[in-house]
């Protein structure tokens, strides 16, 4: 580690993958839900767990991100953090709102927690993945005002490279974009539209910024790549991410009222929207390639790897599946949607995390990279939870697409639940795919754990 | 890439294609909002589609249901719900939940008063009247 002021990312890793494996095993309860529908009820209501596994996930990637942020900048500014003291605090105030919001939805009725909470001040509530309580949406505002403050000092103070400026653009248009969800007008139209401003501009915008800045870095470091070559690569995926992914928004606009240009708009944008996945699979693979190094981190060259096919697999060709507007008609709203959000939330945002955490941790932990045993347990623990979600994926588009024909194209349409009975054979085997996932994640923690005959750092 | 293709330059072409992206999305946000009102049904905001639209969010009812194909993917439709069902259906729906039937997917009981019950199926009116393209294909959504 070059700078002392890098170990403050430690907690933020560690508290990531905690919320992660809640996040999981939230999403096998759901699972099993699919199919038992009165398992846990009505302890446990699938809304309530839904709420729980989709939060946990953004706090969690919140998390890797700033994480990822407080390693990266000292780094890349060749300068100290400006305050890891308020580092430190912004953790655990971020920790406390977190965990508070989540013993919220588990133990109090929602709408109880909204009258508790200050929603008829302001209703923020009640709106996919923006179901936070108010107190915890302006913490969440907060706390992201405290580290873009910590990370642009630090900025400001030393080297401003191209990976911290792409980087802190996009924690920017995180926070900036985050400030729509305060904005819930009362007609529906209006709602949905300023909805996607958060949830579309963030996965499919601005987040994109901040997994190009963290896979460029890991690729510096770990193939010793000329930086000029690096980030030029850097800026032509991030450019085509904004070019397509911006008025790719359009695809979320064919049928929720507005105007019928959007869903030409919609699909002509979005349907290029895999081009910048696939420059990243092959940025990736290219750097690799041409390497100047041999790094002893062979796991975190892979999950670097890994990200750019997944997020190319994920977010571009399931993506691209039902984004023509023709075709969205049919697919809009079904298993289809769920199996692409899954493998691009993996693919992209997962992945990009757990590279960066590959990387930094065991450098953290004073040596440039785990032992043997402990990568080899590392680089299996990243083919069950890959495969495993990949065939999630499949399973759930098999039963995507049977919902699909049974509830919309056939002759004589049958009803919802009508449907989800024909179909639970596919949920059975999505929630096998999903237990794999659970094994492939114990793997990867026990490797933390796992000591063995390293070199320091 | 070649060499004459600098980091620079690649830096310059990000910001003018973002920038104008950004205005362009901008002014179809602006052109979206004026033409709005003819396909919103927003006519029909009363105060009690708005105490409906309300008592959806603090129910977290979109936790299991999607609206206009948006939400979970666990329980019916709803965008559509008011033509496929009627308003009295809804209605008694509504207060027979939980079915407590074996195995089967549950709904849990939110205790509306009947002035609560009426505004819910207000506000299912109102979304089944927005201008959707035609989406849902059909009936069941």
């Amino acid at each position: 580690m070059q700078f002392r002021s890098q170990a403050v990312a430690k907690p933020y890793f560690i508290a990531a993958l905690a919320l992660f494996t809640g996040q999981i095993l939230f999403g096998l309860i759901m699972g099993l839900q699919y199919v038992v529908g009165d398992f846990l009820f009505p302890l446990i209501p699938f809304n309530v767990a839904r709420m729980v596994h989709t939060n946990l996930l953004i706090v969690w990637l919140l998390f890797g991100f700033m994480g990822a942020s407080y390693y990266l900048v000292p780094e890349e500014a060749e300068t100290e953090l400006w305050s890891p003291k308020l580092a430190i605090v912004t953790f655990w105030v971020f920790l406390a709102a977190g965990a508070l919001t989540v013993l919220g939805y588990l133990l109090v009725p929602y709408a109880a927690l909204a009258k508790l909470t200050g929603n008829d001040l302001l209703n923020t509530m009640g709106r996919e993945f923006l179901e936070q309580p108010l107190p915890t949406k302006v913490g969440i505002v907060i706390v992201a005002l405290a580290f873009l403050f910590n990370i642009g000092m630090t900025l400001l103070k030393g080297r401003k490279t191209a990976i911290s400026l792409v980087l802190v653009l996009g924690l920017l248009g995180l926070a900036v974009l985050f400030l729509f969800s305060f904005y819930n007008p009362a007609n529906v139209v209006k709602d949905k539209f300023y909805w996607w401003w958060v949830v579309h501009l963030w996965v499919e915008g601005v987040w994109e910024l901040i997994l190009g800045a963290i896979l460029a870095f890991v690729l510096i470091k770990v193939t010793g790549v000329d930086r000029e070559v690096i980030e030029k690569w850097l800026y032509v995926i991030i450019t085509l991410t904004l070019i397509t992914g911006i008025l790719g928004t359009g695809h979320h606009y064919y049928w929720i009222g507005t105007p019928e240009y959007w869903l030409w708009i919609g699909s002509v944008f979005s349907a290029l929207e895999p081009i910048p996945f696939f420059a990243m699979t092959v940025f990736a693979f290219n750097m690799v390639n041409r390497r100047r190094r041999e790094h002893p981190n062979k796991a975190a060259t892979l999950w670097a790897l890994g990200t750019g096919v997944l997020s190319f697999l994920g977010a571009g060709l399931w993506g691209f599946m039902h984004t023509l507007s023709p075709v969205n008609y049919y697919t809009h709203g079904t298993q289809i949607t769920a199996a692409h959000g899954h493998l691009s939330f993996y693919g992209a945002y997962v992945a990009v995390v757990l590279t960066m955490i590959s990387y930094a941790m065991p450098v953290m932990r004073g040596r440039q990279a785990n032992s043997n045993t402990a990568q080899v347990v590392e680089i299996w623990s990243f083919w069950l939870m890959s495969v495993s979600m990949f065939l999630m994926v499949l399973f759930l588009t098999g039963a995507g697409i049977l919902q699909v024909w049974l509830q919309r194209v056939s002759e004589t349409p049958l009803s919802f639940m009508g449907v989800q009975d024909q179909i639970s054979l596919f949920y059975w085997m999505r929630e096998g795919a999903g237990l794999v996932f659970l094994v492939g994640l114990i793997a990867y923690l026990s490797s933390f754990f796992i000591k063995g005959e390293t070199r320091a750092a | 890439m070649s060499t004459s293709f600098t980091a620079s330059m690649a830096r310059n072409i990000f910001y003018g294609g973002s920038v104008f992206c950004v205005l362009l999305f901008l002014a179809l946000t602006f052109d979206t909002t004026r033409t709005l009102p003819g396909r919103d049904n927003s006519a029909n905001l009363t105060p009690a589609v708005v105490r409906g639209k309300h008592l959806w969010e603090v129910n977290n009812c979109i936790g299991c249901h999607t609206l206009l194909g948006e939400g979970a993917y666990f329980a019916p439709e709803l965008g559509n719900v008011y033509l496929r069902r009627g308003p009295e259906f809804i209605k008694i729906w509504m207060k027979a939940q939980p079915t407590g039937s074996p195995g089967r997917r549950q709904m849990p009981q939110f205790n509306l008063s009947d002035d609560e019950l009426n505004d819910m199926v207000e506000f299912f009116k109102y979304v089944s009247e927005i201008d959707t393209n035609n989406w849902p294909p059909n009936i069941e959504g």
